[in-house]
C-alpha cells in the first residue's frame, strides 16, 4: 500500500514550473468558458444586457425548429466539409511527403503563403471569381461552354467551397505530418508478401496515417461548425448556420443567454461527436487535441 | 543448369551518379544456402532489392524458376524478403503480421490458423499471437519478421542483414536458427552480411562482392583459404599481402620468389621475373629456428598484441614491410621484442592473389 500512496502523492503535487501554463488556461480558458455557461442561465433584459435571474429559457428555445434546422444544415455542412478536405487533402499531403526534400519545403510553403493574408480579403477574392459576371463566367462564356452565366454565388455550394478553401490547411498539414512520419519499408513488405499497389495502401499506409487524419478532421469540423463570416459573405445571407445564429443573437438581437446558450449546445454536439468518433474507432491519438 | 533456382544476368542498377551494380551475374542453386558479404555500399541490398522486385535493374535479366521476372511486381514473385529493419506491421498483433500473405493467397481460416502456429512454434514463438510488435524483444520481432515470409513458403527467402541490430549472443544463436530452418524447410536463402563470420558459419556458398561486383563465389573454404582477388583477402580474415617476384621454379609447381631481400616460396604456375602479389592468413605465418620449407626470410619482432585467446606478432622486415603472425596466446614463451626471426611458412599458404606482369 505503501508504495502506491506515495505515487498519488506526486500526481498531486504541483511543479512551480506549470503554474503559470495553469493560469493561462484559467485565464483565458476556463473563466470565459464559465462566463459563457453562467451567461446561458440568465434572462435577457427587456432592452440591453441580461437580468441577474436563474431561467432554462434560452434552452427552451433552441427547441424551436427554426434553430433545429440551423443545427442541422451546420453538422451537414461541417461534415461534408471535412469529407471534401479529406478526400482532396489526403492525396495531395501523400504526394507532397513523397517529394524530394528540397521541393516538399516549397510546396508546403506555397500552400501556407495565401493564410499571411487577410482571411476575409481572400473570401471577397472568391466572390470575384465566382459571381455571375466574374472570373469563372467570364471564362466559361468566352470559351462557348456555356451560354447565360451560371449562379455559381450565394448557394450552399460556395459556401461549402469557401469552407473547404479556407480549412484546407489543417487537413493537409494534419496528413502530411503522418505520412511524412511513415516507414516505407513496412509498405515494401506489404508488397514483398503479395499486396498489390492498391492493397497495400489500405492495408497499411492508410492504417498507420489514421492518426494524422483523425487530427485533420477534427481541425477540419470542429471551427467549421462555428465559422460565420464565410456562411455571410458566401452564402449571401441565404445561408444561416449554427455561427451565424449565434452571431445574430449576441450582436444583432442582443440576447446574450441565447447566444450563450446556442455555444454551449454546439459546444456540447461537438464534443460528444468527436468523442463518439473516437469510441467507435478506438482512437487514442486525439487526446492531445481534447 | 538443371538445379538453378535463380539467374542473375549482367544485372546493372545506377542511383543518379553512383554506379549500384555492374553487370552482376549470379547463379542460385536450388535448396543452397547462398550469402552475399561485403562492406555497405558494396551493392549487395540492391541486389537483393531487384530480386524481391523492389527495384528494377537498369539493364540486365532476373531469371526465377526458369521465368524472366526481371520487370514483374514484387507481389508476383515467388520471393519473400526479411527487412533489415524488420518492417513488421506496427498496427497488427503477431498472427495477423504471420498471416498477412496467406490472406492475400485467399488462404481458408482454418488452414490459416494451423500454418501460423505451425510457423511460430518453428521459430519457437508459440503462443506470442496475439502480441503486438512494439511489446516484443528485438530477437522476438525478427522471429516474427522471419515467421512472416516463411510461412508463404518461397521459393526464395531474401534476408538483409536480418541479425545486424542484435547483440552478439543472440546473432550466434539465430544462426544457428537460421542454418537449422533452412536445413529442415529446404528453401533456398540468399543472405546478405558484412559480417564475414556469419557469412562463413551458415552458407553453403559466399559471394563476396565489392563496389557493385561479384569478386568471388565460392564455398566459405574456398572464400577463406583461396582468395581469389585482394579485395576478398583483405575483407575477409588477416591477411599479409605483398608483392614478390618469381626468381625460378621445380617441377613440383613449387615457387621461389624474392621478397623483402630474402627468398620465400609458393605454389603455383608462374614464370620467373613475374610479379605477384601473394596472400598469406596471419595465422600460417611461423617463426621457428627449424628450416622446413627452404626460406630465407628475417625479420625482427617489433611489437605483441595480446587478444585473449590469439597473440598477434608484428615483426618488421628488411624492406619495411610489416607482417602479422597470429598464434595462441600463451603467456611465457614470447619472444622479445627486437629479436631477429626466421620467418616461414607451408608454401601451399601463399596464395596468388594477383598477377602485376614482369618486372
Amino acid at each position: 500500500m505503501k508504495p502506491r500512496a506515495k505515487i498519488h502523492d506526486r500526481r498531486k503535487s504541483l511543479s512551480p514550473a506549470v503554474i503559470p501554463m495553469y493560469l493561462w488556461t484559467i485565464l483565458f480558458v476556463a473563466v470565459p468558458l464559465f462566463y459563457i455557461l453562467g451567461m446561458s442561465f440568465l434572462k435577457k433584459a427587456e432592452t440591453w444586457g441580461v437580468v441577474m435571474e436563474f431561467s432554462l429559457e434560452s434552452y427552451q428555445g433552441i427547441f424551436n425548429p427554426a434553430y433545429l434546422k440551423v443545427f442541422g444544415q451546420s453538422l451537414l455542412i461541417a461534415l461534408l466539409t471535412t469529407l471534401i478536405t479529406l478526400l482532396l487533402g489526403y492525396p495531395f499531403a501523400y504526394f507532397t511527403a513523397r517529394l524530394p526534400k528540397k521541393w516538399r519545403s516549397i510546396v508546403l510553403l506555397l500552400l501556407i503563403v495565401p493564410f499571411w493574408t487577410n482571411s476575409l480579403v481572400r473570401i471577397y477574392g472568391w466572390i470575384i471569381l465566382l459571381q455571375g459576371n466574374g472570373v469563372v463566367n467570364s471564362a466559361l462564356l468566352g470559351a462557348g461552354i456555356i451560354d447565360t452565366p451560371l449562379k455559381l454565388l450565394y448557394n450552399i455550394g460556395s459556401v461549402l467551397t469557401g469552407m473547404v478553401y479556407a480549412l484546407m490547411p489543417f487537413m493537409i498539414l494534419s496528413i502530411y505530418n503522418s505520412v511524412e512520419k511513415m516507414d516505407w519499408s513496412v509498405v515494401e513488405a506489404s508488397r514483398d508478401l503479395g499486396a498489390g499497389k492498391w492493397k497495400a495502401f489500405l492495408t497499411t499506409t492508410l492504417p498507420l496515417t489514421m492518426p494524422g487524419i483523425m487530427a485533420g478532421c477534427v481541425l477540419v469540423f470542429v471551427p467549421s461548425v462555428g465559422l460565420f463570416f464565410i456562411s455571410d459573405l458566401l452564402g449571401g445571407g441565404k445561408i444561416m448556420l449554427l455561427g451565424n445564429l449565434i452571431k445574430n443573437e449576441l450582436l444583432s438581437a442582443h440576447n446574450w443567454p441565447m447566444g450563450a446558450a446556442l455555444s454551449i449546445v454546439m459546444m456540447a454536439v461537438t464534443l460528444l461527436l468527436i468523442y463518439l468518433y473516437k469510441r467507435v474507432s478506438g482512437e487514442k491519438s486525439l487526446e492531445g487535441l481534447l | 543448369m538443371t538445379n538453378s533456382i535463380l539467374t542473375l544476368n549482367q544485372v546493372s542498377k545506377r542511383f543518379g551518379a553512383v554506379e549500384a551494380l555492374k553487370e552482376l551475374s549470379l547463379d542460385v542453386k536450388q535448396g543452397e544456402f547462398l550469402t552475399l558479404l561485403g562492406p555497405s555500399g558494396c551493392g549487395k541490398t540492391t541486389t537483393l532489392r531487384i530480386i524481391a522486385g523492389l527495384e528494377l535493374p537498369d539493364s540486365g535479366s532476373v531469371t526465377l524458376q526458369g521465368k524472366d521476372v526481371t520487370n514483374w511486381e514484387p507481389n508476383k514473385r515467388n520471393v519473400n524478403t526479411v527487412f533489415q529493419n524488420y518492417a513488421l506491421f506496427p498496427h497488427m498483433d503477431v498472427f495477423h503480421n504471420v498471416a498477412y500473405g496467406l490472406k492475400l493467397k485467399k488462404e481458408k481460416k482454418p488452414v490459416i490458423k494451423q500454418k501460423v502456429e505451425e510457423i511460430l512454434n518453428l521459430v519457437q514463438l508459440p503462443g506470442y499471437e496475439k502480441r503486438m510488435p512494439s511489446q516484443l524483444s528485438g530477437g522476438q520481432r525478427q522471429r516474427v519478421a522471419i515467421a512472416r515470409a516463411l510461412v508463404n513458403n518461397p521459393s526464395v527467402l531474401l534476408l538483409d542483414e536480418p541479425l545486424g541490430a542484435l547483440d552478439l549472443q543472440l546473432r550466434r544463436q539465430m544462426q544457428t536458427e537460421l542454418k537449422r530452418l533452412q536445413q529442415h524447410l529446404g528453401n533456398t536463402f540468399i543472405y546478405i552480411t558484412h559480417d564475414q563470420e556469419e557469412a562463413l558459419n551458415m552458407s553453403d556458398r559466399v559471394g563476396v562482392m565489392n563496389a557493385g561486383a561479384l569478386e568471388q563465389l565460392g564455398t566459405p573454404d574456398d572464400i577463406y583459404e583461396r582468395p581469389a582477388t585482394p579485395f576478398a583477402a583483405r575483407f575477409i580474415g588477416q591477411s599479409n599481402i605483398f608483392d614478390a617476384v618469381v626468381t625460378g621454379k621445380d617441377g613440383g609447381g613449387t615457387l621461389t620468389l624474392s621478397y623483402a631481400g630474402g627468398t620465400i616460396k609458393a605454389k603455383g604456375e608462374a614464370q620467373p621475373g613475374e610479379v605477384l602479389t601473394l596472400s598469406v592468413r596471419t595465422e600460417r605465418v611461423r617463426y621457428e629456428q627449424e628450416d622446413r620449407y627452404g626460406f630465407q626470410l628475417n625479420g625482427i619482432v617489433k611489437s605483441h598484441h595480446y587478444t585473449g585467446g590469439l597473440l598477434r606478432t608484428s615483426l618488421l622486415l628488411s624492406n619495411g614491410d610489416e607482417l602479422t603472425v597470429s598464434g595462441m596466446g600463451g603467456g611465457d614463451n614470447r619472444i622479445p621484442t627486437g629479436a631477429t626471426v626466421s620467418i616461414q611458412w607451408d608454401p601451399a599458404c601463399s596464395i596468388i592473389v594477383e598477377r602485376r606482369g614482369t618486372a
